[in-house]
């Protein structure tokens, strides 16, 4: 997993409530046996007019003007910016491959669904909650001022606008230390190895019936 | 020592170590693998020179791909059958407990033939790379989804890590009337605390109305628990959950079978042991279920009318509603019963089970699929269960009155194979998630229990299965 650094992006504000991964990476993609490719399909139905299917020319595809992602003060952006429970439904991680593989580097909403946020900083994907008021002007700023960036200080776990307003959000002390980094999670797992051989050689005595 | 939850036990049991922050490992007992997320962590594995911790702790099947008729013909979709035999090869070169690979007769939805071979067992730590992982909870385990990455993880470590979240109790308590089940209590639990009501939460559903249920009846309840938003569900054990595990493939036998029993009667939660939050139902007052929109929170009664966005005075509520109405193609005040589904599905790792597909075919039997419905689809959820219907002469029942009789997977659930909605077709459908373009790009779910979707497939719309 690559590291994450403090940095500063353009925004896309994506206005809608409860996005879910099949939204953010329909299951024709799923077939994949890779981790990569996933980008250009991310929020496939709502991106594209026509429907998509693995291995097609996206590129030649009809995209949907009206799509936040498809409009020319978007390109590039960085940092989406959600509304609440975002993530939510399948446990697909296709869902922040997509996402980063397109180049957003952190997502901010107000809450975020469980799996969708575990399987997000495993794979370096900054998600920052704010709340729900925040959010809502970070909304109404980034939608009325085009080119509008925000900066993120992982180390100080702050946001940064650009009218000088500084915004702090919460991170468990565990992730943020892998996302700073960029640390594989089974490498240290396994530093545990002889607990976990100790545990279960335990477990074989009192619960044998799991042991077959 | 201060009385414990149910999810308190379950967590202390499987705790290998945890940090001074809350950060833990905790110990795997079973890993349910299926094609679609595992790929990416066999070859993460075999990248970093890692082999697999316990072998034995893995049952791994093929359901998400797989095609649910013309068997013989093998899979057609090339991208599918790669993924398939992808899984096919892995299991093959690293071993498992048990493989139920594509056309093995125990095949089927993971989360049916986890239970139905024993290879689910109270008190386990359950876990999969599928969010309805949340299903086994009716055991008395702590199960839930993974993503890719911890698959490799328990793989590679047999644990994972976690923190430990909080524990809410959904008490359901009464009697439920004749011809309302698990699915409406389910759905009915949703639309009261919301699709993120459960976020942070490990639920315990508890009452007189869940300790009614089957076994089947409490799989269907746990696996919605993920449609609220909760890390895991589950129910304590009981004499119902041991009768149902008893005499299963994988299950213990002789003494070890009197020493687990003997354990499992502990796997409930004490009396006074403190919940983070409590919501209560009750059962009386539950009536049959039918989501009007895109998020299974967007859910009435079939008595009821689709909403009217003008009356949410939530700006955010407001536009979500509308937007649900908009690619739902239905109009405010709409009543529920005049809706006309194109398509019905009975089947998914919520409603595929025997019990489900009797009470659907309860309602088909003697009746006719209407002449609007274009297709109506059951899909048993595993081979076993298949075999059990066909025994009892249910898929007579329903070929009769014109239903499709297929073989078992995930099917329409979720659309991975051949058996989809096309753009704007509209379904009344068992399964779990309404969500946009789920079933088929731009296809309409509306979700249902199996009786409703029976009824919805006889009458043409939906209806109250209790006046047929």
């Amino acid at each position: 997993m690559e590291k994450f650094i403090s940095r500063e992006g353009l925004v896309a504000p994506l206005d809608r409530a409860n996005v879910d991964t099949d939204a953010i990476i329909p299951k024709q993609f799923l077939k994949s046996i890779l981790r990569t490719g996933y980008g250009p399909n991310l929020f496939d139905e709502w991106r594209y007019l026509d429907q998509g299917e693995p291995g097609r020319d996206n590129s030649k595809r009809p995209l949907n003007k009206d799509f936040i992602l498809n409009q020319p003060r978007y390109q590039g952006a960085q940092i989406l910016l959600a509304r609440e429970n975002f993530g939510c439904g399948s446990s697909r991680e296709h869902a922040p491959w997509a996402l980063l593989q397109y180049g957003f580097q952190a997502v901010i909403a107000p809450s975020f669904a469980d799996i969708f946020y575990n399987n997000s900083f495993k794979n370096g994907l900054l998600l920052i909650k704010l709340d729900a008021k925040t959010v809502d002007r970070l909304f109404k700023e980034s939608e009325a001022s085009p080119g509008y960036r925000l900066a993120i200080d992982l180390d100080q776990q702050t946001i940064s606008t650009p009218g000088g307003e500084h915004f702090s959000f919460e991170i468990d002390a565990f992730r943020k230390h892998c996302l700073k980094n960029g640390l594989d999670e089974i490498g240290l797992t396994l530093a545990h190895a002889d607990k976990i051989k100790a545990f279960e050689a335990g477990r074989r005595e009192t619960r044998p019936w799991l042991f077959n | 020592m201060a009385a414990q939850t149910l999810y308190d036990k379950l967590w202390q049991d499987h705790l290998v170590h945890e940090d001074e922050d809350g950060t833990a490992l905790i110990y795997i007992d079973r890993h349910l693998v299926h094609e679609v997320t595992s790929p990416q962590a066999y070859e993460g594995l075999k990248l970093a020179k890692r082999k697999i911790w316990r072998i034995s702790s893995i049952v791994a099947t093929a359901d998400h791909n797989t095609p649910t008729k013309d068997w013989d013909k093998g899979i057609m979709d090339p991208v599918s059958r790669l993924q398939v035999e992808t899984l096919d090869a892995n299991i093959k070169e690293s071993g498992s407990l048990t493989y139920f690979p594509f056309r093995h007769e125990r095949q089927g939805i993971v989360h049916v033939i986890g239970p139905e071979n024993g290879a689910t067992l109270p008190g386990m730590t359950v876990v999969c790379g599928d969010s309805h992982t949340s299903t086994h909870g009716a055991f008395g385990c702590l199960a839930f989804g993974i993503g890719t990455s911890e698959v490799e993880h328990v793989m590679a470590t047999q644990c994972l890590t976690q923190k430990k979240t909080k524990a809410m109790q959904v008490v359901v308590e009464g009697k439920v009337g004749a011809g309302v089940g698990a699915k409406d209590i389910a759905l009915a639990i949703i639309g009261k605390i919301g699709t993120a009501g459960g976020t942070g939460y490990s639920l315990e559903f508890a009452g007189s109305a869940i300790r009614a249920l089957s076994m089947e009846g409490r799989m269907t309840l746990c696996n919605m628990a993920i449609e609220a938003g909760a890390r895991a569900g589950m129910v304590a054990v009981d004499d119902t959950t041991i009768e149902y595990v008893k005499g299963r493939p994988l299950a213990p036998t002789g003494t070890t079978w009197d020493r687990a029993v003997a354990y499992w009667r502990t796997l409930t939660s004490d009396d006074g042991a403190k919940f983070d939050s409590v919501v209560t139902l009750d059962a009386a007052a539950i009536q049959p279920q039918v989501t009007w929109g895109t998020s299974p929170q967007m859910v009435t009664t079939i008595d009821g009318v689709v909403p009217d966005p003008a009356k949410e005075p939530d700006p955010v509520k407001r536009e979500g509603i509308e937007r649900a109405l908009k690619y739902m193609g239905l109009k405010p005040n709409t009543p529920i019963v005049e809706i006309k589904p194109d398509k019905v599905f009975i089947g998914s790792c919520t409603n595929s089970r025997i019990e489900d597909l009797r009470a659907a075919a309860a309602i088909a039997r003697g009746r006719k699929v209407a002449p609007n419905i274009k297709l109506a689809l059951v899909v048993p959820g595993s081979g076993l269960v298949k075999r059990q219907a066909e025994q009892e002469g249910l898929d007579k029942i329903f070929i009769e009155a014109g239903f499709e009789w297929r073989e078992p997977g995930c099917s329409m659930c979720l659309g991975m194979n051949d058996d989809q909605l096309s753009t704007g077709e509209r379904c009344a459908s068992t399964s779990n998630r309404n969500f946009e373009g789920r079933q088929g790009a731009g296809g309409r779910t509306h979700l249902v229990s199996p009786e409703m979707a029976a009824a919805a497939a006889v009458t043409g719309h939906f209806v109250d299965a209790r006046t047929l």
